[in-house]
């Protein structure tokens, strides 16, 4: 799968504000991307795989995302999910001059 | 040799470990609750030291209660919550999970499993718990070419299928069911609950007629059709119409019913495909003896794929009575375990009605004694059959409390009472119930694990002095969970009073190790104004947790008022947008408008900003005002603006409504003005934070008409200018009729009382407790002599604290509108999805 990678532009760093998170587009495929409290990134589908919820309005730690709708969480590590939802999938994601990059 | 070794490859046995491994090796095929069930058990018994366990599971997923589908499908329960056995469950006990994989045939001489991902598992013992799967009936047009379901059409066995149908429900309007049994009753209650039109039909003469009489059959099916479900009874469907997706279907008698799902529950069959392919005995299942072994030396089989003594079960308390005794005899710890057979008794909810069932349904002999009391209005139908003194069958529909004691007569055969008729009620008093101290010992208690009322005694006995720690140590109330009431009963009274809850049951919120009046001293003694500061200065090794956070937020607004620092991530969306979030992604807003008094000019407003945005629905609420429903997030900002009305908080964790009923202005019973008490403590108490939300009702008269009696604070005008005040009360969930506080002479009064009530409860009320269980949980006593005789002298300083907070009211609509909280704070965060996706009206 990393073999086909692709990384794409998706915004501004400042975008994303300190604790919350955004929804991009990384190349056809919806992302949330997330600042955490310690200041690094993290990436997800933008959309829950439990009832498609909008994960990028959920409320995050430093191990885990929690979906707005029904409060399942994900683990930014592997996706997984700790309440026993189908798990998300998790992209890399890093800041490069000001920009914000995702690999989908 | 080579064949086994080359396809170990591709599984994820650790190859390097094979030479020095010399556990035995045993292979489950079928991860169910047979499948997983064995291997607890196996591993409760010390099983993993000499065997070294693979478990493959044709669902992808770890192991989850299949019986709690219906309600995941009704949405009472979450997908999360019916999980039994995660995938690292089994990691961490050392057994290799295969999920997702499905075994196509066992080769028996060689003893090697084959699987369909071309693996080769070699085993010592091999148990089958391949279970059953839906039968569907033939019917022109079901399949497509390839032979797969036709798209829309699907069983009701697993947890992908109940998916579908939540997705269908979104999509689409007309259900129907077929099969009018157990699982045919509960998907068609589910998706009628979920919002379709749904039609169920049975080609028997009456429903559940495997379990019940004619006449019980007809007493399921008026409670049935009373939930607006259309019932066709002894109809048969002969053809599914549809070319890309199910349209409809037709029935014999030339009928079409219309529909765009299709769901299939017309009995099931047991999962018998492997063991035929391998050469095992198959007859309707694969035949086992007592030992649960198949004619294959090494090769069992447990659960639903089982057929023992010509029975083939269909209920999980046979499969997991199936699973230890093969357990025992496996692991060694008790040779001489034998399975003779299970008698089912069976209590169940079927579409809403309390159903139980054992033995014969209707006398099979002259001699035999009938009882039946049948009292359809009512939707209850109870009968039992005697033989020689003996129970040997009892029906029960819609009133279950007896089912106690008449299981306990069934499994037994204890005494029966000479007045048959004591049977099926409690002559003495109609609503006693069996008390638990009367229970006999060996009566049982959890029907799906088989635990008696002895085995919970004994395990409080041997230290498990909460409800969970019984739960886990016997399995009781974790099966179907119907039993729990009872178990909870029964510990209570086996502990004596001396019931402790878990530790962390008594902490405000879970990622902090602290019960609220000791996080609220620890706040205040550290000076901590954001969530953030909470967690690095009192959780255990710093560390936040997502789940705490809406709670703590809740409590810092409590503690601190406009001192408290916000911080977006600490925030739950609907507290982050002021508005409440819906199934697509939508948000609504409902705009205050206190005592439900509006204008004609908010009206014209209001219908403005519909038609400007495009609003999907317009609706007037229970709580007296009107919601603004499928409003894009972006959106959000121009909707306030252009409405210029202040936030209702309908999303939050606060004050939300004050009803008001007409009042002495225009009722010709009106003894005071309810209308502009009930505006004036709106706006006292406007967007109060609170553990819960908080709903309030002012009336003119007792005649209730707004419904004071039943919300958290309500005020009854009766007369003379008196206010009685109730407190407690509720209507949702849980239904109370409200506690009366005080009755008082003036309004000021009332306002001062309620401002005391609410500031109580926001110091002491548990995170999302309501005042309905606050109230029973102080004790209306206790709080009389705070609030109105002022005990432990807090009066003044609850005065203070709600000032306090009044004090730092602002509107969050107008707030965020002069400047956003946070960059982005409105953008979509489902960029791709064309929204709203909420039905238009
Ligand atoms: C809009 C409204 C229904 C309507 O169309 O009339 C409504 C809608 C919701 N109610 Fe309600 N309730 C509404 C009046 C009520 C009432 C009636 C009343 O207020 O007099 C009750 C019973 C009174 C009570 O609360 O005691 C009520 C008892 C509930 C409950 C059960 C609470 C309980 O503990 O018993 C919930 C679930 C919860 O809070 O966990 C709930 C939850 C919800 C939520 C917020 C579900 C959610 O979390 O998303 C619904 C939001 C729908 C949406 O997407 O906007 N709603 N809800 C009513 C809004 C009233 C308002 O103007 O603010
Ligand atoms: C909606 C619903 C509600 C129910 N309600 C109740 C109730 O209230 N009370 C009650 O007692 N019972 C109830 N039941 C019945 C109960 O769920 C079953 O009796 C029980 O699940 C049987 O367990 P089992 O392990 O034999 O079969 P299952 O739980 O079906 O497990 C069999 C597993 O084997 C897997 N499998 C099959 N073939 C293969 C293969 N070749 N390779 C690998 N894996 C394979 C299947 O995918 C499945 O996961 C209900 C069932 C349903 C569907
Ligand atoms: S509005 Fe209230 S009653 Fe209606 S579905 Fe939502 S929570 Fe349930
Ligand atoms: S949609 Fe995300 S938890 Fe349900």
């Amino acid at each position: 799968m990393t073999a086909t990678a692709q990384a794409y532009v998706v915004g501004r760093a400042e975008e994303v504000p300190l604790g919350e998170g955004r929804a991009f587009t990384a190349g056809g495929t919806p992302v949330a991307v997330f600042r955490l409290r310690d200041g690094s990134l993290r990436a997800v589908a933008a959309v829950c795989p439990h009832a498609g919820g909008p994960l990028a309005d959920g409320q995050s730690d430093a191990t885990v995302v929690v979906c707005p709708l029904h409060l399942n969480a994900y683990r930014w590590e592997d996706g997984s999910s700790p309440t026993g939802a189908p798990p998300v999938a998790v992209y890399p994601v890093r800041e490069e001059d000001g920009a914000l990059v995702v690999e989908t | 040799m080579t064949a086994v070794l080359g396809g170990r490859t591709a599984g994820q046995t650790s190859l390097a470990l094979d030479g020095d491994d010399t556990r035995a090796r045993l292979v489950v095929v079928g991860n169910g609750m047979a499948g997983a069930r064995f291997v607890e058990e196996v591993l409760e018994r010390d099983g993993g030291e000499h065997l070294r366990i693979t478990v493959f599971g044709d669902e992808p997923h770890g192991n989850y209660n299949r019986i709690m589908l219906s309600p995941v499908l009704a949405g009472e329960a979450d997908e999360a919550d019916i999980v039994l056995n995660s995938h690292d469950w089994y990691a961490d006990r050392d057994v290799d999970l295969r999920a997702g994989v499905r075994v196509e045939r066992v080769d028996t001489v060689a003893k090697v499993v084959h699987a369909a991902d071309g693996s080769a598992t070699p085993y010592d013992h091999l148990v089958l718990a391949t279970g059953s799967h839906s039968f569907i009936p033939p019917m022109t047009g079901v399949r497509t070419a390839d032979g797969s379901l036709l798209p829309g059409v699907v069983g009701f066995r697993t947890i992908d299928e109940t998916r579908q149908m939540l997705a269908a429900a979104r999509t689409h309007r007309r259900a129907v069911v077929l099969g009018g049994g157990l699982l045919g009753l509960e998907a068609a209650r589910a998706l009628q609950a979920q919002g379709m039109v749904v039609e169920l039909v049975h080609a028997a003469e009456w429903l559940m007629n495997a379990q019940l009489d004619a006449e019980a059959g007809a007493v399921v099916r008026r409670s049935v059709e009373e939930l607006g479900i259309a019932v066709h009874l002894g109809a048969l469907a002969t053809e599914v119409v549809g070319t890309d997706r199910v349209a409809g279907i037709v029935l014999k008698d030339g009928r079409r019913l219309d529909c765009d799902l299709l769901v299939v529950a017309a009995g099931v069959r047991p999962h018998t495909d492997v063991a035929v392919r391998s050469g095992i005995e198959v007859e309707r299942a694969v035949l086992v003896d007592d030992r649960m072994a198949t004619d294959v030396p090494d090769v069992y089989a447990i659960g639903e794929c089982a057929q023992h003594r010509g029975t083939v079960y269909g209920l999980v308390a046979p499969a997991w009575e199936h699973a230890t005794v093969l357990a025992d005899l496996l692991t060694g710890a008790d040779p001489e375990a034998a399975y003779t057979g299970s008698r089912t008794a069976t209590k169940l909810k079927v579409a809403g009605v309390d159903v139980a069932v054992m033995g014969v349904s209707t006398p099979e002999r002259d001699s035999d004694e009938f009882l039946v009391i049948s009292e359809p209005r009512r939707g209850v139908h109870l009968s039992v059959v005697v033989r020689d003194d003996r129970l040997i069958g009892a029906t029960l529909v819609g009133d279950t409390r007896k089912v106690a004691f008449l299981t306990q007569a069934f499994d037994r055969g204890t005494p029966l009472p000479a007045e048959r008729i004591k049977l099926l009620v409690d002559l003495s008093d109609g609503d006693a119930e069996v008390g638990v101290a009367e229970l006999p010992g060996d009566s049982q208690v959890c029907n799906c694990n088989g635990v008696s009322k002895d085995r919970i005694c004994g395990a409080v006995a041997d230290g498990c002095t909460s409800l969970p720690s019984v739960m886990d140590a016997t399995r009781a109330g974790k099966g179907c969970g119907s039993c729990k009431g009872l178990v909870r009963q029964i510990v209570e009274w086996a502990a004596d009073g001396e019931l402790t809850v878990e530790e962390s049951a008594s902490w405000y919120v879970p990622g902090i190790p602290m019960p609220k009046p000791e996080l609220v001293t620890a706040i205040r003694e550290h000076d901590l104004r954001s969530v953030s500061s909470v967690f690095a200065t009192l959780a255990r090794g710093g560390v936040e947790d997502a789940k705490s956070k809406m709670g703590l937020a809740s409590l810092l607004k409590t503690i601190w008022g406009s001192d408290y620092v916000p911080e977006p991530d600490a925030t739950f969306v609907n507290d982050r947008v002021h508005a409440n979030i819906q199934r697509d992604g939508t948000f609504s807003v409902v705009p205050q408008m206190k005592g439900g008094v509006t204008t004609p000019a908010q009206l014209r407003r209001i219908a403005d900003v519909a038609e400007k945005y495009e609003v999907p629905m317009v609706k007037v609420t229970g709580g007296q005002r009107i919601d603004l429903l499928g409003i894009r997030k972006e959106d959000l900002p121009k909707v306030w603006a252009d409405l210029g009305m202040p936030s209702g908080y309908a999303y939050g964790k606060s004050m939300r409504t004050v009803k008001t009923c007409v009042g002495s202005d225009f009722c010709r019973f009106g003894l005071d003005d309810s209308t502009q008490l009930g505006i004036d403590i709106e706006t006292r108490f406007q967007g109060v934070e609170s553990p819960a939300k908080i709903k309030m009702a002012v009336v003119g008269c007792p005649r209730n008409c707004a419904e004071a009696y039943v919300k958290d604070v309500g005020v009854v005008a009766t007369g003379k200018g008196r206010w009685e005040v109730y407190v407690g009360g509720a209507a949702g969930a849980s239904v109370r009729k409200g506690d009366l506080l005080a009755t008082v002479s003036t309004t000021e009064e009332v306002l001062t009382l309620i401002g005391r009530f609410i500031q109580l409860y926001r110091e002491n009320g548990n995170w999302l407790e309501r005042t309905y269980d606050f109230v029973p949980r102080w004790g209306l006593d206790r709080i009389k002599a705070v609030l109105l005789e002022d005990s432990e002298g807090i009066c003044d300083a609850l005065d203070e604290g709600i000032q306090r907070s009044i004090d730092a009211y602002t509107d969050p609509w107008a707030r965020d509108l002069a400047e956003p909280a946070s960059p982005g704070q409105f953008r979509t965060s489902l960029p791709l999805t064309v929204l709203p996706q909420v039905p238009v009206r």
